[in-house]
């Protein structure tokens, strides 16, 4: 969880995402922030992100996208 | 034809059941727009007695909006669309090069602008009033085909947006190129990306207008997530999009193609930056036989000038053409002494004919620098458009992109003069000294510096003044700028060192 709140809190300092939830609604993550981050989640946890994973239910927040890391190490 | 109105209308009676714009939330036929248009003209018209003035447009990406847009155009005046989410700061800029009569804006922004003394219309109000159709008469006998239709900002060097003002013949003029150029019909569905204060929006929005066609406003969302994006366009059998390449590229990089088939998709255009043949060529490895185009064009000719139906394949690490000029439009490549170039050689691209917008508005000075006199015909006053943009004639004359005359660039679709970035950081108490740089190769905008002050403090200074794609993506501190000989910052020495500071 540390490190996945490191690899946001560099994509954009100042935001708060330990209780920031839905990132493209409320405007936090844009459509090019959103592929960065996907991308470092895949550098850093050496997981392989799909676009079927790259939806809004795992990008909601920080919880969300724990889950979704969680879930795809098991399935490797 | 002296009004788009007269086009629209031409539409609406043979279209006006069917579907014309669809939002997240609603979607409206070519009648019912017809009939809020007129509405929101008829209230302007009655209430205001301007008429040829400026009208601000301030919100959401909607079916609402385009209402909004066509109900100025009724009420005799032109618009000015305007992005609901940038900073105060510049929106005044605007608002006073611009003295708008009014703005047409929605619940949630009312008050902001009527704390800013500009006359606030709520749309839902107007909404719901009934059209005066004598008062809209009157207004229409008026029309000219050259008054003003809208006036759109865009950066400008000395750190104030420009307005580049448009005429209804110049829409009417492009748009009839460019409906016969990709046989735009009635049976055509687009998937609309680009916002509508960007130049590229006049393309989709008034095609459909003009041919019955229907429009889906795609949720700014669903690029964030490209699989739902293509389920999207999948599902509305969307058959045409005109999208900046930083949108198919998202598509193109996470291999979105390979988990859906777009059967109906048949036309991709692209413009607002450079398309890297890359991504290109994975769009076209997934669908091989549709039409792909790469257009070329500034503001200041409406929208597009030049373009090139890819017909072949490109090396991935090559750049694509920007073609050929568009008909009704004459492409101009002179040399500094005003000499047309030979093929192979640089030159500046100058734009002649009725795409190139009336100048910039309410800002004599710039208008004269860009809207100059034809340097080939001395024999009567006729103006072209002097776009600043360096190409040259390749091989069948087809033309390419070298590069920016000054330091405007392309991030993210979008035009941006670094100076304006600068002039908003040099604006900062105890800045001594800044830079901003592009790196085209990482596309990201960069400020160099040089004052007692944290980055922090000027990333929350510039996200109050500039809009959020001018933000840069990296600020680096320095102790001393680097100088040249001429006892400048030495800008080019930055721009390629800048990674080992």
């Amino acid at each position: 969880m540390e490190q996945l709140l490191n690899i946001l809190e560099n994509l954009k300092p100042g935001v708060d995402f330990k209780t920031a939830t839905d990132f493209v609604d409320n405007g936090i993550l844009d459509s090019i922030e959103i592929m960065e981050l996907a991308d470092e989640i895949m550098d850093e946890f050496d997981i392989e992100l799909t676009p079927v994973d790259i939806v809004p239910e795992n990008f909601t927040s920080l919880e969300t996208l724990y889950q979704m890391i969680q879930r795809k190490q098991d399935e490797d | 034809m002296k009004s788009i109105l007269d086009i629209f209308e031409h539409t609406e009676e043979k279209y006006s059941e069917k579907t014309a714009f669809v939002d997240e939330k609603k979607s409206c036929t070519f009648g019912e727009l017809k009939v809020a248009a007129e509405a929101i003209g008829s209230c302007i018209g009655k209430e205001g007695g301007f008429f040829r003035k400026p009208v601000v447009i301030c919100l959401p990406r909607s079916v609402e909006s385009i209402m909004a847009l066509l109900g100025v155009v009724y009420s005799g005046n032109f618009y000015v669309m305007m992005d609901i989410e940038m900073p105060w700061e510049r929106k005044r800029l605007i608002c006073q090069n611009l003295s708008p009569k009014a703005v047409l804006t929605d619940r949630e922004h009312v008050e902001e602008w009527k704390e800013s003394g500009i006359k606030a219309i709520l749309l839902e109000e107007v909404l719901e009033t009934a059209p005066d159709r004598g008062i809209l008469k009157e207004i229409r006998k008026r029309t000219v085909e050259t008054d003003l239709l809208y006036v759109l900002y865009t950066s400008g060097s000395t750190g104030v947006p420009k307005g580049v003002a448009v005429t209804h013949r110049n829409v009417m003029a492009y748009i009839e190129w460019l409906i016969q150029t990709f046989a735009i019909t009635d049976e055509t569905i687009f998937g609309n990306q680009t916002p509508f204060y960007f130049s590229m929006s006049v393309s989709d929005v008034y095609s459909t207008l003009f041919t019955g066609a229907t429009l889906h406003i795609l949720p700014k969302k669903l690029f964030s997530f490209p699989l739902r994006l293509m389920e999207y366009i999948k599902k509305e059998k969307i058959n045409t999009i005109y999208w900046v390449p930083s949108a198919l590229c998202i598509v193109a990089n996470t291999k979105t193609l390979d988990y859906i088939e777009l059967p109906d998709l048949k036309k991709v255009l692209f413009a607002g930056e450079v398309m890297p043949a890359k991504q290109l060529n994975m769009w076209m490895s997934h669908m091989p036989d549709i039409l792909y185009a790469n257009l070329y064009g500034p503001t200041e000719t409406t929208d597009i000038c030049a373009y090139y139906i890819v017909d072949r394949q490109f090396a991935d690490d090559a750049s694509l053409p920007i073609g050929y000029p568009c008909e009704n439009c004459d492409l101009m490549v002179l040399n500094e002494m005003g000499e047309p170039v030979k093929e192979g050689q640089e030159g500046e691209l100058f734009v002649r004919g009725p795409f190139v917008a009336a100048g910039y508005y309410n800002n004599p000075e710039r208008t004269v620098q860009a809207f100059v006199r034809n340097p080939k015909n001395p024999y009567y006053p006729e103006f072209t458009y002097k776009t600043g943009d360096l190409v040259r004639y390749g091989e069948d004359g087809v033309l390419l992109y070298n590069g920016r005359k000054d330091f405007q660039v392309k991030h993210m679709g979008y035009r941006i003069e670094l100076g304006e970035i600068e002039a908003a950081a040099s604006a900062l108490d105890k800045m001594e000294s800044c830079v901003c740089i592009y790196d085209e190769k990482e596309d990201k905008i960069i400020l160099i510096y040089q004052a007692k002050l944290e980055p922090d403090v000027i990333r929350g200074a510039l996200e109050k003044r500039v809009p959020r794609y001018m933000w840069p993506a990296k600020y680096l501190k320095l102790k001393r700028m680097p100088m040249n000989a001429n006892g400048k910052t030495d800008r080019a020495w930055l721009k390629n060192n800048y990674k080992t500071l």
